[in-house]
């Protein structure tokens, strides 16, 4: 255990971390997660995702799900959704939730602040077609009290239609979100150190 | 016109301090008087018989009301000073209001020696058991628990270690001081000079909520700040103690550190706990109240005070405990209690916690003029400058250490203000009045009483221009909103599923993890009846729709009928840049509208005409409320289903849509007035068929609030539905104006 089986085939490695920026201590951990979670296959498969019983309490799961296997979050200006997918698109789509780097310029702040915003994006339009449709908020308001047990109908669809017409009256769409400094609150802490045999 | 305000106040303020004055002298004369009477009076009944004595018809007892009314003159002095600063705003914006009411106090105090009197002084017992209880509840009960969870961390860092660095730090360097032989202050030990650290380093809550609320900085920077200000309790009560039983026993012995530290974790740990227990006992409690309303902001009041005090009992931390306590209650207790208990429970804070505040500064001014004082140069410019030092020196080391482990890194200007707003306040002094008396005392409580006023007095006016000159960020002025809301809950699973996958339990997986438990057990018990089981995300609408809806009433206010038919004519009048021709309507139209509709509800008014002492009269602000709330859900669901798709996050709106959505923008507002307008798509068939809906409606939305209002509101409904169903008509004149007005009005 150890050192050596922590940098296997290191160049793929240094390709991916200059991709995404994470450091390749970092890499080698999401290698170990993925093939734990692929049973040591080569691709992921959205079954190999239900079996994680963590997940299961989650009101989003399901969408979740999905944005793994959006193409639209592979950075390759491609559409549509896909049945399974690699380790270097896990790791690409797990590359939206770093922390951002500490000497980052203005512009490189924005960069990764409009990727976050066009993850969360994606996640809720859900037939890729680029808008947000009201159906689709309402979708979204429904899964998130899908899990209180005590879903109406009426005040989800109520709740929907006010943060609609919250939005229509600002009228500069994303602005609402840019007050959320998206880019500090997606965040996850990605560790240098491997603690998947721990838990699950 | 403003001389003649800053006249008054004057005038006003003077006649308080002579009377204030004067009652300390009349006291005195009077009980002189008294006594001459009784000796006179019992030589009488010495020498003769009763001398008859005629029926007072106004007579004069002073000492029978003295100390009530005593009391209420210094309140009654505080909050003209406050009203006084209002009045005068341009004081108010160079100086903070703390400043200001130690300036009075000082004042009132040098006019009271002047007459010879012995000023007041800021009593410890009334300090530490009246004065602070409500300013610390008040912070505790609305603390923001997002912003303060997230960096509890930094928080805890800062109060615990950085209060600890500041002790040995200045108690140390004090020491050494007193070794200079030109301070002839040698009969100063080591085990004193670090009592006099325990009292002075700690950063005082008061001072920091008075200062810090006028700047408006950054939620970051605030919860830093005031956070760390009210978790170094525990280390001052610990330290504080610990080293007055070791300056009176002259030795420090490894036991008794070692016995230190323990106790410090009991300390804190042992206050948070009783906060705790209080606050669950009154959750529970809260859940029965609604068989008496009246009572119920009492509950949170008594069950806090008596965690704060008895947690003081046992030496524990009782500003941790009054927190626990609120932080606790308050999710549980807001969610039982009926609308206007959680009202007049956050007005009474906010009051009680201005008076005490107010007071507090006021006495400390006082208390400065009257305390005996042993100036010693050297020891009090060290003292100062050895705070300021210590506080820089502490705040940088910490910042380096913690922003290894954040998220959000701590910048250099945020790491000036923290320093900077380092002030100390009232709790140094009230600590160092409790010491033993003794010469040393004095040069002690000399020494706070400077630091204090240079802190508030300084860094207290100078941090508003240093904060506009670093450019820091200021608070955001957020309205809140349902999208937010949504937003926060869903990147909250969206971030706690993403750990999930990841394989390692994180922040968000913890704390989702004891939100479910909340959930599933806690709020069973806690929240009575179908609140329970109200998920986060409706409950925060309905408060949001009550606030809404409250907002519009008050500002139809005086003559809330006229305002629907008011906001037709003012619609019409300000339609620029729409597309249809505007219609105003006739004046005997309006006459007639308004006629029939506030027959309609002086009915239900009359109805509702009940009176008794100890029942919550279910007035006509709340018919108004739940009034405006209906036409609000109708108005929205009748938009909504006019339009379904909204192009969100997108920057190219089709051009017919941008006009749109203009109109829109100025009907959403809640200052003007409510009224949509069509559109250009649907026809006004859609409006008729939806009228005939209306009945249904009412009855689904109103069970999320079934258990909050009163008896009458089934019949209220009916009425409603009517009138809804006018007022809809009214303030929609669709695309055929013509056609639609003359059918549809119908009384």
């Amino acid at each position: 255990m150890g050192a050596l089986q922590s940098s296997p085939g290191r160049p793929e490695y240094s390709d991916l971390a200059e991709k995404t920026g994470f450091s390749f201590e970092q890499i080698g951990v999401l290698h170990k997660r993925f093939k734990q979670l692929s049973h040591n296959e080569e691709t992921l498969r959205r079954d190999h995702f239900n079996e994680i019983d963590d997940l299961a309490f989650n009101p989003i799961r399901a969408q979740i799900i999905e944005a793994f296997f959006d193409r639209r979050n592979f950075h390759q200006n491609g559409e549509g959704k896909v049945q399974e997918i690699g380790f270097e698109e896990f790791v690409v789509v797990m590359s939206h939730f770093r922390p951002p780097s500490a000497h980052m310029t203005e512009e490189q702040r924005g960069k990764t602040r409009r990727e976050k915003l066009r993850f969360l994006f994606n996640m809720h339009d859900t037939d890729n077609d680029g808008i947000i449709t009201l159906e689709e908020y309402r979708h979204v308001v429904e899964e998130l009290l899908s899990r209180s047990g005590t879903l109406e109908k009426e005040t989800a669809k109520c709740i929907a239609d006010a943060a609609m017409l919250e939005v229509a009256s600002i009228s500069v769409g994303h602005m609402l979100l840019e007050r959320f400094e998206i880019e500090s609150r997606m965040i996850i802490r990605f560790l240098n150190m491997d603690t998947t045999t721990l838990c699950k | 016109m403003k001389h003649i305000r800053v006249t008054i106040v004057i005038l006003v303020t003077c006649l308080f301090i002579i009377l204030i004055v004067l009652s300390g002298t009349v006291c005195r004369h009077l009980r002189e008087r008294r006594h001459q009477h009784l000796n006179r009076d019992s030589n009488h009944q010495a020498n003769s018989t009763a001398h008859k004595k005629t029926f007072p018809v106004l007579s004069f007892n002073y000492e029978h009301v003295r100390t009530p009314f005593e009391i209420s003159l210094w309140i009654l002095l505080a909050l003209f000073m406050k009203l006084g600063f209002h009045i005068i705003p341009t004081v108010s914006h160079i100086v903070p209001e703390s400043c200001l009411l130690i300036f009075v106090g000082l004042l009132v105090g040098g006019i009271i020696k002047a007459t010879g009197e012995q000023p007041p002084i800021l009593d410890s017992n009334l300090f530490f058991l009246y004065l602070l209880p409500p300013i610390i509840l008040d912070a505790g009960y609305f603390l923001p628990m997002r912003p303060f969870t997230e960096n509890i961390g930094t928080i805890l860092m800062f109060a615990m270690v950085g209060t600890l660095w500041n002790v040995f730090f200045i108690g140390g360097m004090m020491y050494a001081v007193c070794q200079i032989d030109a301070a002839k202050l040698a009969h100063v030990d080591l085990l004193s000079c670090l009592l006099f650290g325990s009292i002075i380093s700690a950063v005082d809550p008061v001072s920091v909520l008075a200062v810090f609320e006028e700047i408006h900085i950054n939620e970051l920077l605030h919860i830093l700040v005031f956070g760390e200000s009210l978790l170094n309790d525990a280390v001052t009560v610990v330290l504080y103690h610990l080293f007055k039983e070791f300056a009176h026993e002259q030795a420090i012995t490894v036991t008794g550190a070692v016995l230190g530290v323990i106790s410090f974790f009991v300390v804190s740990l042992g206050g948070v706990m009783v906060g705790v227990i209080y606050g669950i006992v009154g959750a529970f409690t809260s859940r029965f109240t609604s068989y008496s309303r009246v009572i119920e902001p009492l509950f949170v009041f008594l069950y806090s005070y008596m965690a704060y005090l008895s947690a003081e009992i046992f030496h524990l931390s009782g500003i941790m405990s009054l927190i626990a306590c609120g932080v606790i209650m308050r999710p549980y207790v807001e969610a039982n209690i009926s609308h206007k208990s959680y009202t007049t429970v956050k007005y009474f804070l906010k009051m009680w916690s201005s008076v005490s505040d107010t007071l507090i500064f006021i006495f400390l001014g006082v208390s400065t003029v009257a305390g005996p004082h042993t100036w010693n140069w050297i020891f009090v410019i060290f003292t100062v400058i050895f705070c300021l030092v210590s506080r820089v020196l502490g705040v940088i080391g910490l910042t380096a250490f913690m922003n290894k482990f954040r998220i959000v890194k701590l910048t250099k200007k945020d790491q000036f203000i923290i320093a900077y707003g380092g002030l100390r306040g009232a709790i140094a002094f009230s600590l160092g009045f409790l010491l033993n008396n003794n010469e040393i005392k004095n040069l002690f409580l000399t020494a706070i009483i400077t630091v204090i006023f240079f802190t508030v007095f300084v860094q207290g006016m100078t941090i508003r221009p240093l904060v506009e000159l670093l450019a820091v960020k200021k608070k955001k002025e957020s309205k809140e909103s349902i999208n937010e809301e949504i937003h926060t809950q869903f990147l909250d699973h969206l971030l706690t599923g993403i750990e999930d996958i990841c394989g390692h339990y994180g922040h968000h997986h913890w704390k989702d993890k004891l939100n479910r438990f909340n959930k599933t057990y806690v709020k069973r018990w806690l929240i009575a009846g179908e609140r329970s089981t109200e998920p986060q995300l409706i409950s925060f609408y309905n408060k949001m729709e009550l606030k809404q809806a409250m907002m519009m009433v008050e500002s139809g206010s005086a003559a809330k009928l006229p305002t629907i038919v008011s906001t037709v004519s003012i619609r019409n009048v300000q339609a620029k840049g729409s597309p249809k021709p505007s219609r105003a309507i006739s004046k005997s139209r309006e006459e007639e509208i308004r006629r029939v509709l506030r027959a309609n509800l002086q009915n239900t008014r009359q109805r509702l005409r009940s009176y008794s002492r100890y029942e919550l009269l279910n007035d006509a602000l709340e018919d108004d409320i739940s009034e405006a709330r209906f036409r609000k859900q109708k108005e929205m669901e009748r938009r909504m289903s006019h339009y379904l798709t909204v192009p969100a996050n997108r920057q190219e709106t089709p051009p017919v849509r941008k006009v749109f959505f203009q109109q829109e923008h100025k009907v959403y507002t809640y200052d003007d007035s409510e009224s949509p307008r069509g559109r250009a798509s649907p026809s006004c068939a859609d409006d008729v068929s939806e009228l005939k809906e209306t009945p249904e409606k009412p009855d689904q939305s109103s069970t999320p609030r079934a258990n909050r209002d009163a008896e009458l509101k089934p019949k209220e409904q009916d009425d409603q539905g009517d009138q809804l169903k006018v007022s809809r008509c009214l303030s929609d004149p669709g695309p055929n104006p013509e056609d639609d007005e003359d059918s549809t009005f119908l009384p």
